[in-house]
């Protein structure tokens, strides 16, 4: 069957495959999910940027004062307070990430019919991912450097390496909204997507955010220890403490490679959704 | 063709769509339209077969062919997280066209769909016509050479139908080519210059309006209503009368050149039906009579 036959479009000199992926146009996506957020529910995002902060006033400093000093991994002491805060500001990224990518991406999949849209313009599946991804980790960054400006005033970054803590802050918005987004890309249900908050939870409370992941037994440590958030936890207290070495470049590659996983899986996810 | 597993949804449709043509596709519920009308606007691969639009295999040139069509789904996809002028913003720069270009082509539209005084509002405060108006004017923001139509008009008040075919109709003069289905008789009468009648994945019928009109019906139809447990029995004693009849549990359908001639003799025979009405051949007669009466669920 042919439509309009006559009427030729110029073609490209040859069918590339990549490019029925990606148009190189995630911008328009990320651009769609400003304005929306910027009209509608810039209120949600309040309440997440406070959550964390409410953690450490209550824990840190609360707490804090019952606890006094905790021995980190590396064996250096640390005041209780400064102990959690690199731990609450990965927490801060990954909560920014996950909301946008998992709860926001369900509803415009299954209800308001969003990526169809998007996919029968020029936009490819990569394009969607991409710009939905990065728009998630936009929202971890903001409550990421609005956490640590909160940790500088009470005197919580104890070394300069704290400035890295950024762009590591940004390296785990961007693997947890990647892997979020995959995920919630094969969920049908509410009750599918309880599960997200089911492993969030217990992944938050013990990724050795409030102690030391010595006081586990040898199996819950490699336990922990294969889960995302604990690799970010390290990878900041590492940087807000001063306590750097070359082992954390393992968490860096955890998070690339997750950020990679969720990518292709996203993708190949949107295209047998709506292109297939 | 398109299958899904050892289900053939599309099996075996073709047909040709000349540039600044209007197209139709009609069919009941199920019969292959959507699917079809998915895989010409390169969303939906086919199983098999062969398909080219603009020139182009949606296989090789998917983003290509998108980027020259206009898509107006069967049920609103709008954003609704957007105001109504925002959503042509947006979906313009989905294109990748620039921003000025844009803005300046949604107040145009704006105009065109009559929601000039809407660019604020939400969507979700729109009536069901405004929406619509609305999913066409998103349709056009790239100048789209192909406007694909889904059942533009399906639970519009008559009012909304209307505006809405004129609005369509202003596009057909302007040489857009459009392709549509629709399960509304009326609106095929409309709006397409040519149609093919699609049931269970394939073409019943091909051509314009009149000749399937000609081809599949008569000039009139004259229904005349005896009461309900009567009509089949009379039936029987009006064999004989018009080209071809069809007994219906509530009333006899007289397929002929000339209905009221028709019930001159009907009333000659010594038989007078409650109600009769003589009218002109729809391309619902064609429809039913291709596609049949029982309902297809």
């Amino acid at each position: 069957m042919s439509v309009t036959e006559g009427d030729r479009v110029r073609p490209g000199a040859r069918p590339r495959p990549v490019r029925s992926l990606y148009a190189g146009n995630a911008r328009a996506v990320m651009s769609r999910g400003w304005r929306a957020t910027r009209s509608t529910n810039w209120l949600v995002m309040l309440s997440g940027f406070f959550e964390p902060i409410f953690y450490l006033l209550a824990m840190g400093i609360g707490l804090g004062t019952l606890v006094g000093t905790v021995i980190t991994a590396s064996g250096r002491e640390v005041e209780y307070a400064a102990f959690i805060a690199p731990a609450l500001l990965a927490v801060a990224a990954m909560n920014g990430a996950i909301y946008d990518s998992t709860w926001n991406v369900f509803f415009k999949m299954q209800f308001a019919k969003l990526y169809e849209g998007m996919l029968s313009t020029s936009l490819g599946p990569l394009d969607v991912a991409l710009g939905e991804i990065l728009l998630a980790l936009l929202r971890g960054a903001l409550y990421a450097v609005g956490f640590q400006l909160v940790m500088q005033v009470l005197g919580l970054n104890l070394s300069w390496w704290a400035l890295l803590a950024l762009p590591a802050v940004l390296l785990i918005a961007f693997g947890f909204a990647s892997l979020g987004m995959a995920i919630t890309s094969y969920m049908k249900t509410f009750q599918q997507m309880d599960w997200i908050n089911f492993v969030m939870l217990p992944m938050f409370l013990f990724s050795a955010t409030f102690y030391p992941l010595t006081v586990y037994p040898v199996w819950l440590q490699q336990v922990i220890q294969a889960l995302p958030l604990w690799h970010g936890v390290e990878l900041v207290r590492g940087l807000t403490t001063g306590d750097v070495g070359w082992g954390m470049l393992w968490h860096v590659l955890y998070y690339a490679v997750m950020i990679a996983i969720g990518l292709v899986f996203t993708t190949r996810r949107l295209r047998v959704l709506f292109l297939d | 063709m398109k299958r899904y597993g050892g289900f053939a949804a599309v099996d075996g449709i073709s047909f040709e769509v000349a540039p600044g043509e209007s197209f139709g596709l009609l069919g009941p519920n199920g019969a292959g339209k959507s699917t079809t009308m998915r895989m010409v606007g390169a969303v939906s691969t086919r199983t098999a077969g062969e398909l080219s639009i603009l020139g182009l295999d949606p296989d090789a040139y998917g983003p290509e062919i998108r980027s020259q069509l206009g898509v107006v789904p069967q049920s609103d996809n709008l954003d609704t997280e957007l105001r109504v002028r925002e959503n042509l913003l947006v979906y313009g720069r989905y294109f990748g066209l620039p921003g000025r270009l844009v803005a300046k082509r949604a107040d145009e539209l704006l105009a065109f769909a009559q929601l000039e005084d809407k660019g604020k509002a939400k969507v979700d405060s729109l009536s069901g016509g405004m929406k619509r108006r609305l999913t066409i004017a998103r349709a056009l923001i790239n100048d789209p050479r192909v406007l694909l139509l889904d059942e533009p008009t399906t639970g519009l008040d008559p009012q909304a139908r209307h505006i809405l075919w004129d609005r369509l109709f202003r596009l057909k003069e302007q040489g857009t080519t459009l392709l549509l289905t629709t399960h509304y008789m009326d609106e095929a009468e409309q709006l397409c210059d040519r149609l093919v009648v699609v049931d269970t994945g394939t073409i019943m019928a091909e051509g314009t309006p009149a000749e399937l009109i000609r081809r599949y019906s008569s000039r009139e139809v004259l229904e005349v209503r005896f009461g309900s447990d009567r009509n089949s029995e009379v039936a029987k004693r009006l064999e004989g009368i018009g080209d071809r009849m069809e007994v219906l549990p509530d009333r006899i359908l007289v397929y002929s050149r000339d209905g009221e001639a028709e019930l001159v003799r009907i009333t000659e025979a010594g038989l007078h039906p409650i109600t009769s009405l003589v009218r002109r051949s729809s391309l619902e007669d064609v429809f039913l009579r291709l596609t049949g009466r029982s309902l297809i669920e």
